[in-house]
C-alpha cells in the first residue's frame, strides 16, 4: 500500500494463554484519513485497539506511529499512559468510560491534564495563583467550550456526565479524547446504541474532525451505514486475522467478507449487504 | 453504583404490620437475645483468689436485657410503621431545596466565625477549649485523609501511621536536638509525606480490600516498631518532656522572659491553651485551603478522575502512579503536621495514642462527612468527637455506644452527611452532583 | 534440626487456628464482597462461650473430658453462630446494596460493640483456665537433651481443623447450600431470579463462618489456656492477613495463608525476635502482594477495557 501512513501495524499477534486473539495482523492507517476496522463479534478488533493504545502488551509484532513532523514512535514499547501522553494516541471505549460524577466540562478539563500540569508548574505555580496559570486555565476552559459547542452540549456543560443521555455521553467521550489534541483518534464502536439520526450526526462530527483538526481516525464499528459513509479505507478481520481490506466499495462486494459475516451472524451479513448505499 | 434489584426487607413488604406481626417479631427478637445473652450476661466469670476461675449467675441482668430487647423491638417496629419504609425516597420540593442550599452556603462561614470566637466566648472554660482543640485536630486529620479516600478514592486504614510519624518526628527532633516547634513542624510534615510515598509504592497495583489490609498492616508495623525500638522511641513509655511551642521565640510561661511578663499582664495557663487553639485552627485552615485549591488544579482533578475511572485516566495520558503517590503524600503531609501539633500539645506521646482505633475513627469521620466534602468532614468530626465526649459519663459503656452509633449512622446515611459533590469549575452555574453518580474508587 | 522441627509443629498448630478464622473472612468476602471486621470478635466470643460452658459443665461434676469437649464444642458453635447471624442481620443487611465503604465502617463499629460488650459483660481481666488436655508424645530425643514433642492438644487442634475443612469442602462443593453460595458469589441478582434465597444463603454464610470461628476460639482456649476481651482484634487482623495472603475469596488460599502466617510468626519468634514477629508477618504480606497483587491463590483480576 502506498501513501503516508500514520500507523503501521506489522505482524501483530496477541495470545491469552492458549487463545490466539490476533494472529499475524498487518495493516496501515493513512494520515488524515478514516480507517475502519470491521469484522464479526469476537474477531479480535478490540484486542487490536488495546494493543495500539497500550492496555495490552502484544505477544509479538510491531506497531509504528509516525507523527506529522516525521518523529517515529514504536507503540509496543511504550505502555500505559505514555501512549496517550507521548505518542498522542487517544481512544474511546466500547462501553463508555466517562467520569460520571464530574461535569461535562470537568471531563474535558481532565483530558487536558498534561498540558495543564505543565502550566501549573507541577501544581506549585497554580497553588500560589500565578497569573500564567490563570491564563492557561482560561485557555483550557475555552478549548473545552469549543468542543462542547461542537458536540452540541454547551448548555449541559455543568451537568454531571453520568446524567447525560446515552448519545450525548458517546459524543462527550469523543470530545474528551479530542481535548488531548491527539494525532490518532481510536474509536471503539462510537455508533453503538445510537439511533439513525444520532448516527448521522456522529458521521458528520467525525468527518469534521478529519477536515478541521486533520486528525487521523481509526474506528471499530458495526454500524455499516457509518462505515460505508465515512471510511476512506476498511480492514476486515475474522478470527484474529485480516481477511480483506480496501475501499468501502471493494469491501462491500467482497465475497469473503460476506461469507465471514454470514458464518458469524446472519443479521449482520444482511446489514452489510443492505447498508451503505 | 451497584444499586441492582434489591429485595425489600421482609418488614416492608407488608405495608402496615398488624399487632400480631409486631408481637411475633418482638418475641423472636427476645428469644434470639435470650440465647445470645444467656452465657455472656447470665453467667459472669472471674479469676478467683488462687487464680482458679469462678463463676456466678446474673439471671436478673439477663432478664432485664431480654425484656429490653423485647420492648425495643416493639418500639422500633412502631417507629418504622409511623415513619414508613426507610429507604423510600422523600421528595424534597424545589423551594425547600433552594432554601436548604442557601442555608448550606451559610453554614460554613457561620461555623468559621464561631470557631474563631470560641476562645473569646469560652475563655474561662478550660474543658470546652480542650475539647475544641481536640475536635479541630480531628477536623484536620479528617481533611487530610479526605484527600486520599474522598478525592483519590484510595482506601487507607493506616492513616494513623502518618500521625505517629509526625508526632515522633517532632518529639525526637525537639528532645534530642533542641529544635523548635516551628522548625520541626515542616520537617515532621515532610517526613510523614516521605513515608506516605514509601507506603504508596507497594500499594500502587493493589485494589480494594488488598489495599485496605496493606495500609492497615503498615499502620500496625509503624506502631509495633515504635513500641519495640526502645533505644530510639522509648518503647511503650513513650517520649516525655516535649517542648511547648513558642510565639516567635517567646515562651508562654510564667518566667521573666515569658509572654505575659513581656506584655506586662498577669500570667495565666489559659494563654497557652488559646495559643494552641489558634495554632491548630491555622493548621486546619491551611489543610482546607490547600485541598480546596488543589481540587481546582489539574492534580486534584486527576485525583477525582482516578476515583471515577482509572482506566479512562490512563487513556487520557494521566500518570496514575504519580497521581496516586501525590495523593498519599499530601494526605500524609497533613497527618504529619497534625501529629507534630498533637505532640507539642500533649507534651508526652506513646504508641498507645496511635492504634487502629484512631485510623478507624478518622476514616469514619471522612465517610460520615460525605466523601470529598470539606464541610461534611468538619461536621462529622464535630459530631463524632463531640458525641464521644458526651458519652464520657457512660464510662465503660462508651465504646459500646460509640460502636452502635457508628453502625446506626452508616445505616442512616451510607453516603455521609453531605451527599453531593461540588464541581471544581463551571461555565454558567455550579450545580451540585448527586452522590449516586459519584464513584467511590476501586482502591 | 530438632528445634526447627518443634517450631514447625508449633507453627502449624497456630496456623490451623488462624486458618479457621481466615475461612470466615474469605467466605464473607467471596459472597458479599465486604471485609467483616467484626469476625475477629466473633472468634473472641466463641472463646468466651467455650470457657463459660466448660466452667458450668465442670461445676456440675462432669468429669469425662471427651464428653465435656464435645458439649462445649457444640454449644459454642451454636451460640456463636447465632452471634454471626445477628451481626449480619443488624449491621450488614440494611447496607447490602449500599456504597462500598458504608458496610465496612458498620463492621468496624460492630467490632467495637462486640469488644466492649465482652469487656462489660465479663470484665477486662484475662481469664485463665488450667490445662484441660495434658500429655503428649515425644517424637525425637536429641543428643543435647532437646526433645521434640507433640502434645495431645496439638493433635486435637490439627485433627479438628482437618475434619472441619473436609466437612466444609464437602458442604461447599456437594450440597444445595454450597451450590447456592457459589451462585450468589457469581451473581446475586441472577441467583435470586433462579430461585436462590439470597438472604438466607448470605445468612448461612455468616452462620458457618461464625461457627468455624467458634471452633478456633475454643481451640485457642484449650491451647493457650486463656481468653480476654481484646484477643479478637489481634487474631482477627492476623487471620485477615492470612486470608489476603492466600488470596481473598479462595478457601484453600485462606487455609494456606493461615498456615503460612502461623509458621512465619513462630519461626521468626524462634530465630529472630519475639517482638518483631507481627512486623515480620505483615512485611511478608506486603512483599507478597507487591509481586502477586491478588495473593497466592487468588484469581488475578482481569482488567476489562
Amino acid at each position: 500500500m502506498s501513501g503516508d501512513p500514520i500507523l503501521c501495524v506489522d505482524r501483530l499477534s496477541m495470545r491469552f494463554g492458549g487463545i490466539v486473539a490476533v494472529n499475524d495482523l498487518s495493516f496501515d492507517a493513512e494520515r488524515r484519513k478514516i480507517t475502519a476496522l470491521i469484522g464479526p463479534n469476537g474477531a479480535g478488533k478490540t484486542t487490536v485497539f488495546n494493543c495500539i493504545t497500550g492496555f495490552y502488551k502484544p505477544t509479538s509484532g510491531a506497531i509504528g506511529l509516525t507523527h506529522d513532523d516525521g518523529r517515529a514512535i514504536r507503540l509496543e514499547r511504550l505502555n500505559d499512559f505514555r501512549i496517550a501522553k507521548l505518542a498522542k494516541v487517544a481512544r474511546t471505549f466500547q462501553n463508555i468510560r466517562l467520569f460520571p460524577g464530574m461535569t461535562a466540562l470537568e471531563n474535558l478539563m481532565v483530558a487536558q491534564h498534561n498540558a495543564l500540569m505543565r502550566a501549573s508548574g507541577l501544581t506549585f505555580l497554580g497553588l500560589i495563583g500565578a497569573p500564567s496559570w490563570h491564563h492557561a486555565e482560561q485557555a483550557a476552559i475555552d478549548l473545552a467550550r469549543i468542543w462542547l459547542d461542537r458536540i452540541g452540549l454547551l448548555d449541559r456543560a455543568d451537568d454531571a456526565a453520568g446524567n447525560l443521555p446515552y448519545g450525548d455521553q458517546r459524543r462527550l467521550e469523543i470530545a474528551r479524547a479530542m481535548c488531548t489534541q491527539p494525532a490518532l483518534l481510536c474509536l471503539d464502536e462510537p455508533a453503538a446504541g445510537l439511533n439513525a439520526r444520532e448516527s448521522a450526526a456522529l458521521s458528520e462530527l467525525l468527518l469534521s474532525i478529519r477536515a478541521d483538526q486533520g486528525t487521523s481516525i481509526l474506528l471499530i464499528e458495526h454500524d455499516m451505514s457509518v462505515v460505508m459513509q465515512i471510511s476512506d479505507h476498511v480492514v476486515v478481520m475474522d478470527h484474529g486475522i485480516k481477511i480483506a481490506e480496501g475501499t468501502p466499495r471493494q469491501i462491500r462486494d467482497d465475497p469473503k467478507v460476506i461469507a465471514a459475516y454470514l458464518g458469524a451472524d446472519e443479521e449482520e451479513a444482511i446489514a452489510v449487504m443492505e447498508s451503505g448505499t | 453504583m451497584g444499586r441492582s434489584v434489591s429485595a425489600p426487607p421482609a418488614a416492608q413488604t407488608s405495608r402496615a404490620p398488624g399487632a400480631a406481626f409486631i408481637l411475633k417479631k418482638a418475641l423472636i427478637s427476645a428469644f434470639v437475645a435470650l440465647v445470645l445473652f444467656s452465657l455472656m450476661i447470665g453467667v459472669r466469670t472471674e479469676a478467683g483468689p488462687q487464680g482458679q476461675l469462678v463463676y456466678w449467675t446474673r439471671f436478673d441482668d439477663l432478664a432485664v436485657m431480654v425484656a429490653a430487647v423485647f420492648g425495643g423491638s416493639i418500639l422500633v417496629e412502631l417507629l418504622r410503621r409511623w415513619w414508613g419504609p426507610v429507604d423510600a425516597v422523600r421528595v424534597v420540593p424545589p423551594s425547600v431545596q433552594s432554601a436548604l442550599s442557601l442555608a448550606g452556603r451559610l453554614v460554613a462561614p457561620a461555623l468559621l466565625v464561631f470557631t474563631f470566637l470560641v476562645p473569646v466566648l469560652f475563655y474561662n472554660e478550660r474543658y470546652i477549649l480542650d475539647l475544641a482543640i481536640l475536635v479541630l485536630t480531628y477536623v484536620m486529620l479528617g481533611w487530610g485523609l479526605n484527600v486520599v479516600v474522598g478525592l483519590a478514592g484510595l482506601l487507607d486504614l493506616g492513616y494513623v501511621a502518618f500521625y505517629a510519624v509526625g508526632a515522633y518526628s517532632y518529639a525526637l527532633l525537639a528532645t534530642n536536638f533542641g529544635l523548635s516547634f516551628w522548625i520541626c513542624l515542616p520537617l515532621a510534615g515532610i517526613l510523614a509525606a516521605f513515608w506516605g510515598v514509601l507506603l504508596g509504592f507497594p500499594v500502587l497495583r493493589l485494589r480494594g480490600d488488598y489495599l485496605a489490609i496493606v495500609t492497615l498492616a503498615f499502620g500496625e508495623i509503624i506502631r509495633l516498631v515504635l513500641i519495640n525500638w526502645q533505644t530510639l522511641t522509648g518503647g511503650p513509655n513513650g517520649v516525655t518532656g516535649i517542648p511547648r511551642p513558642t510565639l516567635f521565640g517567646i515562651p508562654l510561661t510564667p518566667a521573666d522572659d515569658g509572654l505575659a511578663a513581656l506584655l506586662g499582664i498577669e500570667f495565666s495557663p489559659t494563654h497557652r491553651i488559646v495559643f494552641l487553639f489558634y495554632i491548630i485552627l491555622a493548621l486546619a485552615l491551611l489543610t482546607n485551603w490547600v485541598t480546596i485549591r488543589l481540587r481546582r488544579l489539574p492534580l486534584g482533578r486527576a485525583w477525582e478522575a482516578l476515583r471515577e475511572d482509572e482506566v479512562a485516566c490512563r487513556a487520557l495520558g494521566i500518570n496514575t502512579t504519580t497521581t496516586k503517590l501525590t495523593a498519599f503524600a499530601t494526605g500524609a503531609l497533613f497527618g504529619g503536621l497534625a501529629g507534630a501539633f498533637f505532640a507539642t500539645r500533649q507534651g508526652f506521646i506513646s504508641p498507645e495514642s496511635f492504634t487502629f482505633h484512631e485510623s478507624a475513627l478518622v476514616l469514619a469521620i471522612v465517610v460520615l462527612g460525605g466523601m470529598g466534602s470539606q464541610l461534611g468532614v468538619a461536621l462529622a468530626a464535630l459530631t463524632m468527637i463531640g458525641g464521644f465526649e458526651l458519652f464520657r459519663g457512660l464510662d465503660q459503656y462508651r465504646m459500646l455506644v460509640f460502636g452502635m452509633a457508628m453502625v446506626l449512622l452508616m445505616i442512616w446515611r451510607p453516603r455521609g452527611l453531605v451527599g453531593h459533590r461540588a464541581p471544581t469549575v463551571f461555565l454558567k452555574h455550579s450545580q451540585a452532583i448527586s452522590s449516586d453518580l459519584v464513584k467511590e474508587g476501586h482502591g | 534440626m530438632d528445634y526447627f522441627a518443634q517450631q514447625l509443629i508449633n507453627g502449624l498448630v497456630l496456623g490451623s487456628i488462624y486458618g479457621l478464622i481466615a475461612i470466615g473472612y474469605t467466605m464473607v468476602y467471596g459472597i458479599v464482597g465486604m471485609i467483616n471486621f467484626a469476625h475477629g470478635d466473633i472468634f473472641m466470643i466463641g472463646g468466651f462461650i467455650a470457657l463459660i460452658t466448660f466452667l458450668i459443665l465442670v461445676s456440675f461434676g462432669l468429669t469425662a473430658i471427651p464428653l465435656i469437649l464435645l458439649v462445649v464444642l457444640l454449644v459454642s458453635m451454636a451460640i456463636t453462630a447465632l452471634y454471626g447471624w445477628t451481626v449480619e442481620r443488624i449491621a450488614y443487611r440494611p447496607l447490602r446494596h449500599s456504597f462500598r465503604l458504608a458496610p465496612m465502617l458498620s463492621a468496624i463499629g460492630m467490632s467495637f460493640v462486640l469488644t466492649n460488650y465482652s469487656q462489660v459483660a465479663q470484665g477486662a481481666r484475662v481469664k485463665p483456665v488450667p490445662p484441660i488436655i495434658t500429655g503428649g508424645y515425644t517424637l525425637h530425643e536429641g543428643s543435647e537433651g532437646f526433645v521434640v514433642q507433640l502434645s495431645n492438644i496439638q493433635i486435637i487442634v490439627v485433627v479438628t481443623t482437618i475434619v472441619l475443612l473436609a466437612l466444609f469442602t464437602w458442604l461447599v462443593s456437594s450440597t444445595r447450600l454450597g451450590r447456592d453460595m457459589r451462585a450468589c458469589e457469581q451473581d446475586q441478582t441472577m441467583a435470586s431470579l433462579l430461585g436462590v434465597d439470597v438472604d438466607r444463603t448470605i445468612s448461612m454464610t455468616f452462620v458457618i463462618g461464625a461457627a468455624l470461628a467458634a471452633v478456633a476460639g475454643m481451640m485457642y482456649l484449650l491451647y493457650y489456656g486463656l481468653v480476654d476481651f481484646f484477643m479478637g482484634f489481634v487474631a482477627g487482623i492476623k487471620a485477615f492477613t492470612a486470608a489476603v495472603l492466600g488470596g481473598i475469596g479462595s478457601l484453600p488460599g485462606a487455609m494456606l495463608g493461615g498456615l503460612l502466617i502461623g509458621l512465619i510468626e513462630t519461626l521468626w519468634s524462634a530465630y529472630f525476635s519475639v517482638e518483631y514477629k507481627d512486623v515480620a508477618a505483615f512485611s511478608i504480606l506486603i512483599v507478597v502482594l507487591i509481586f502477586l497483587p491478588t495473593g497466592l491463590l487468588g484469581r488475578p483480576e482481569v482488567e476489562k477495557v
